[in-house]
């Protein structure tokens, strides 16, 4: 039936049935992101308000599942006020640079063994590259702003980014040892076989930096000084309306990536849980989907729970535990891969 | 693909000398506030690895990283002249670090590294190697002449040296990059071969070789690209300006000679001509501005200038002989700049340095001995007999005429009588004038032993200067 | 022309004017901006060069580390635009003769025939499975470990260095040292002392 359909379309459109498939597919992806990024602000409401013993939104439709809409509609109707002095293509600029890295990542991203858009030879290369780009919206939106508090909101979530990165990507130069590729389709067809082969165990000190880094990266609590409401620091006070709420989709688009890579490097992507019957009827998307969700639980709980890191609390445990923990284990696998017992880390 | 793994025995002293850097930093850290520990460990890797430098030489030219590194007579003979020269720069300046705050452990680290650095542009072979050896040195020297944080003069001069240095690798990285377009290899030898049998476009060449000498002669800081020398050197703290002054021109020497003569043996009509010009050039504005200094560093510099271009005449002739007795005389400028920067720190005090030319009145009636010490490596210097300076610019001039170079070594000898003016002129300072401050000379008893040992092995040298020069020839011949 | 050099015209164009504009626009980080383009145009240059890993290394390196650190010290910094144009119009003739020779010499040995590489003799497209990363890291690991090696020298000295001149101590700050706030007990904090409890005054 799909064949047919995807067979009759390329015969009427000729030579640009490429150029359509692949936007058809992008659009296939960032479209339920989206949906999402808005339900995912509805779970974190609810969540954090049921662990607060509270009740979260409930006015807007059924048990308030149309909040998001309603909150996108007001975002949406309400002007975009640019800053007086602020210099105003860079101010634009900003967002956009926040959101188009966060939403590029995805071409690389396996949601199973074939549906991935580009499955590309260096992806995990790919995406350490793009995300490092996310920082410039952020830099430039506090700066562009005019305005002090944004510019040290900006300037704050740039160093705690910078930081933070380097941590990241020595926790991934971990799984690309232990997978010998770069190709995250590899990566996780070499953690096949169910929970125990994934490579939480063998790399567990680089998961638990990666997971943490991931929080501190999409600058989410308790790595949140970048907006530290308390401060009135924050590196998009000057943004209001569909400006503002480009960020916020940033923010959250960037959460779900993480959360995904999280999943497909450490938590073994769309393999089952176990490698035996029951489990394996479930299709291998779903249960990326499940990982992921896991995930971005724990991040909703880190917010509900743990109070604000402070500034240079962030900078130590950035620069002075995590670097090292990375650099340390790094050297374990390597050396633990010469000796006899080097299958444990594949 | 199958690797072989690298014969690792030539490299030892390197990977030892890169081991104990890194104990020294760490050591450093957990020795508390005691410095010494650093400092001997430093001196403990000097000696151990010359020890290493000794057994694993063989006296025949050996390869090995893939063709990358290369030990031979002439690189252990550097080698060894490196440590002594880095050894004693440690125990010169020990006291004046320690009163200057800046006996540290990341001093002693730095230098080490430094000195990694300049062995590795010892035994290079590789267009590479000699870069990343460059980079390596001049990388902490950078950052030793920055050490002193709160001295502005010291901050400025490192980073005229910093801006300048990298400068000078750019343009050396062009001119590598260049002749590896024109010729298709990085390995010097290869190069070498491939330039012999017409490969190459030869306007790329020159191209090339323009841009080398350029970063080369930023390097050994000859006129016209000498501006950073004398900054730098009234900048830095005077223990890091000995430094500078002292072993890294015996890794500049093999610098140039590895890249001009064993790299572009087949160019040499076409760098010969450049460097002649280098060379004039040098030794007249090094020896005639050096006339106009009040400040004994800054005149010191100059005198290196012009002590370069003096280095430059034996390199231009182009045949093993000129390369010994350039060998030689880079040997001896090292000596004789440690004992002169020695002099320096030796009447340097807390919160005073005796940089200036009228801190030297009176030396005789202070300190006979140490005035007399002084006399002879100033008579060195400026080329007197029976001191080794003399024998030095005589063998340098040796070649340059047996290469036919007749003008230059006459305008080089008139150079050299000029430049004997302010050499003289300290002497006079010390003997006929008299002393502003009459404090007592302090000064550790090794300190004192190695200052006399100096004064005293320049006057040795130049009686009997056979052994050496004779070592000199023989490590060329057998090396390149 | 084929879709390739179509891309290649459209990506060395935009790298073309962004470097013309890093030097000719007024501000330093619009200029600093331009030059995350250029490097990143770069990037995709060196793509269609099947040099994948430097690509991206190139993107990941100079636009997500380097670049933003220059631009956190040219945000940082409060430029005087004013200053800084002073003297162009004095030192713009000694300029102008120093770039006009430097061009004259390039045109002179570059205009030659024979500095045009033979494209034709290059290597043709390599196989699909074909990994430019793992060939890269093969090289530096074994023909070229020593200078790898090396190089990771430099990076070490780097960092020794850069602490070595910017660390010190300031006696008078009230630094906070969290380990020994964590360490902290009660008795060190508190101290509890028993008074006997006062008596009202007879009065």
């Amino acid at each position: 039936m799909f064949e047919t359909v995807i067979l009759s379309l390329q015969g009427l459109l000729g030579p640009v049935w490429p150029l359509v498939y692949s936007m058809a597919k992008i659009v296939a992806i960032v479209a339920p992101l989206m949906l999402g990024v808005a339900y995912l602000t509805y779970a974190e409401r609810k969540i954090i308000g049921y662990m607060q013993v509270r009740i979260g939104p409930n006015r807007v439709g059924p048990k308030g599942w149309l909040q998001p809409i309603a909150d996108a509609l007001k975002l949406m109707t309400k002007e975009i006020i640019i800053p007086s002095g602020s210099n105003k293509a860079l101010f634009i600029l900003g967002p956009v640079l926040a959101i188009a890295p966060a939403l590029a990542a995805w071409a690389v991203v396996p949601f199973s063994p074939e549906l991935v858009l580009a499955n590309v030879d260096a992806s995990l290369l790919y995406i350490m590259a793009i995300t490092s780009m996310g920082v410039y919206g952020i830099v430039l939106a506090g700066w562009a702003s005019n305005s002090k508090y944004a510019f040290l909101g900006g300037m704050r979530a740039a160093a705690q980014i910078v930081a933070y990165e380097i941590a990241m990507g020595f926790a991934l130069v971990g799984v690309l040892m232990a997978a010998q590729s770069l190709n995250l389709v590899e990566i996780v067809k070499a953690q096949q076989g169910g929970v125990f082969s994934w490579y939480w165990l063998p790399l567990f000190p680089l998961f638990i930096v990666y997971l943490i880094a991931s929080v501190a990266e999409t600058n989410r609590a308790p790595f949140d000084v970048v907006e530290g409401e308390s401060e009135i620091v924050g590196f998009h006070v000057e943004y209001s309306g569909m400006a503002f709420a480009v960020f916020f989709l940033a923010e959250y688009a960037n959460m779900i990536l993480v959360a995904t890579l999280t999943s497909i490097m450490f938590l073994g992507g769309w393999n089952p849980l176990f490698d035996f019957a029951p489990f394996t009827w479930i299709p291998g998307f779903f249960w990326l989907i499940g990982k992921v969700c896991f995930v971005l639980f724990l991040f909703l709980w880190f917010r509900a729970t743990f109070p604000r890191y402070r500034y240079d609390q962030i900078m130590r445990l950035g620069w002075k535990v995590f670097i090292p923990v990375t650099l340390v284990w790094i050297l374990v696998v390597g050396a633990m891969m010469q000796t006899p017992y080097g299958y444990l880390f594949h | 693909m199958a690797f072989a793994m690298p014969n690792l025995t030539p490299a030892l002293p390197e990977i030892f000398v890169l081991t104990m850097a890194s104990v020294v930093l760490m050591a450093d850290l957990f020795s508390g506030k005691n410095r010494f520990v650093a400092y001997m460990l430093t001196q403990i890797t000097l000696l151990g690895a010359a020890w290493l430098t000794v057994s694993t030489s063989g006296g025949e030219i050996v390869h090995t990283f893939s063709g990358m590194f290369v030990d031979d007579v002439m690189s252990d003979v550097l080698k060894l002249m490196t440590y002594i020269a880095v050894s004693a720069m440690l125990v010169y300046s020990r006291s004046y670090l320690q009163l200057r705050d800046l006996f540290r452990g990341e001093f002693f680290a730095l230098v080490l590294f430094a000195m990694l650095g300049m062995m590795v542009m010892i035994s290079a072979n590789h267009f590479i190697t000699l870069y990343m050896g460059l980079e390596i040195l001049s990388l902490c020297l950078y950052s030793l002449v920055a050490l002193q944080r709160d001295s502005a003069q010291a901050t400025e001069a490192a980073m005229k040296y910093f801006v300048l240095g990298a400068l000078a690798s750019g343009l050396l990285l062009y001119g590598m990059s260049m002749i590896y377009g024109a010729t298709g290899h990085l390995e010097l030898d290869k190069v070498a071969t491939a330039i012999q049998q017409g490969d190459g476009n030869r306007t790329i060449l020159t191209f090339g070789l323009v841009f080398l000498v350029a970063g080369l002669a930023f390097k050994l800081g000859v006129v016209p690209f000498h501006m950073w020398i004398p900054d730098v050197y009234q900048g830095a703290p005077t223990a890091v300006t000995m430094f500078i002054g002292s072993a890294p021109k015996i890794a500049a020497f093999a610098f140039v000679v590895r890249l001009l003569s064993e790299g572009l043996p087949t160019l040499v009509h076409d760098w010969q001509g450049m460097l002649i010009i280098l060379a004039l050039l040098s030794m007249a504005i090094g020896n005639i501005t050096a006339i106009a200094q009040t400040n004994l560093k800054r005149m010191l510099a100059y005198s290196t200038i012009s002590h370069m271009g003096f280095l430059l005449l034996g390199v231009l002739s182009g045949n093993n002989g000129g390369y010994g007795a350039s060998m030689f005389y880079v040997l001896v400028y090292v000596m004789m700049s440690l004992g002169a920067f020695g002099m320096i720190m030796l009447l340097s005090r807390q919160g005073f340095e005796a940089e200036k030319l009228e801190d030297f009145k009176g030396l005789n009636q202070r300190s006979p001995w140490h005035a007399f010490v002084m006399l002879l490596l100033m008579f060195s210097m400026a080329g007197v007999p029976p001191t080794v300076g003399f024998y030095a610019k005589l063998s340098v001039l040796n070649a340059a005429l047996s290469a036919g170079f007749v003008w230059l070594a006459v305008a080089a000898v008139l150079f050299s009588v000029i430049g004997a003016f302010y050499y003289l002129r300290i002497i006079k300072l010390m003997y006929f004038d008299a002393p502003q401050d009459d404090s007592r000379i302090q000064a550790q008893p090794d300190m004192n032993l190695l200052l006399s040992m100096n004064g005293l092995g320049v006057l040795a040298l130049g009686i009997l200067p056979q052994p050496l020069m004779a070592l000199c020839v023989y490590s060329i011949q057998h090396s390149l | 022309m084929n879709f390739e050099t179509l891309i290649f015209y459209f990506l060395a164009s935009i790298m073309l004017f962004a470097g013309l504009r890093v030097i000719t626009v007024r501000h330093p980080i619009h200029a600093a901006l331009y030059l995350v383009l250029a490097f990143f145009t770069a990037a995709g240059l060196w793509l269609m060069l099947e040099a994948e890993f430097l690509a991206i290394t190139l993107v990941l390196v100079y636009i997500g580390a380097v670049m933003v650190l220059f631009l956190f010290v040219v945000m940082m910094l409060d430029l005087d635009l004013q200053r800084l144009r002073q003297g162009f119009w004095q030192s713009l003739p000694l300029a102008a003769l120093v770039g006009g020779l430097m061009i004259l010499e390039m045109v002179l040995v570059l205009g030659r025939k024979s500095f045009i590489p033979d494209f034709a003799s290059m290597e043709p497209h390599h196989a699909a499975d074909y990994s430019n990363t793992k060939e890269l890291g093969r090289l530096l690991y074994t023909d070229y470990v020593y200078p790898f090696e090396l190089a990771a020298v430099v990076l070490l000295i780097a960092i020794v260095a850069a602490i070595a001149i910017t660390l010190r101590r300031r006696k008078n700050t009230k630094h906070q040292d969290p380990a020994e706030q964590v360490k902290v007990r009660r008795a060190d904090r508190v101290r509890m002392v028993s008074m006997p409890s006062q008596k009202q005054s007879e009065e």
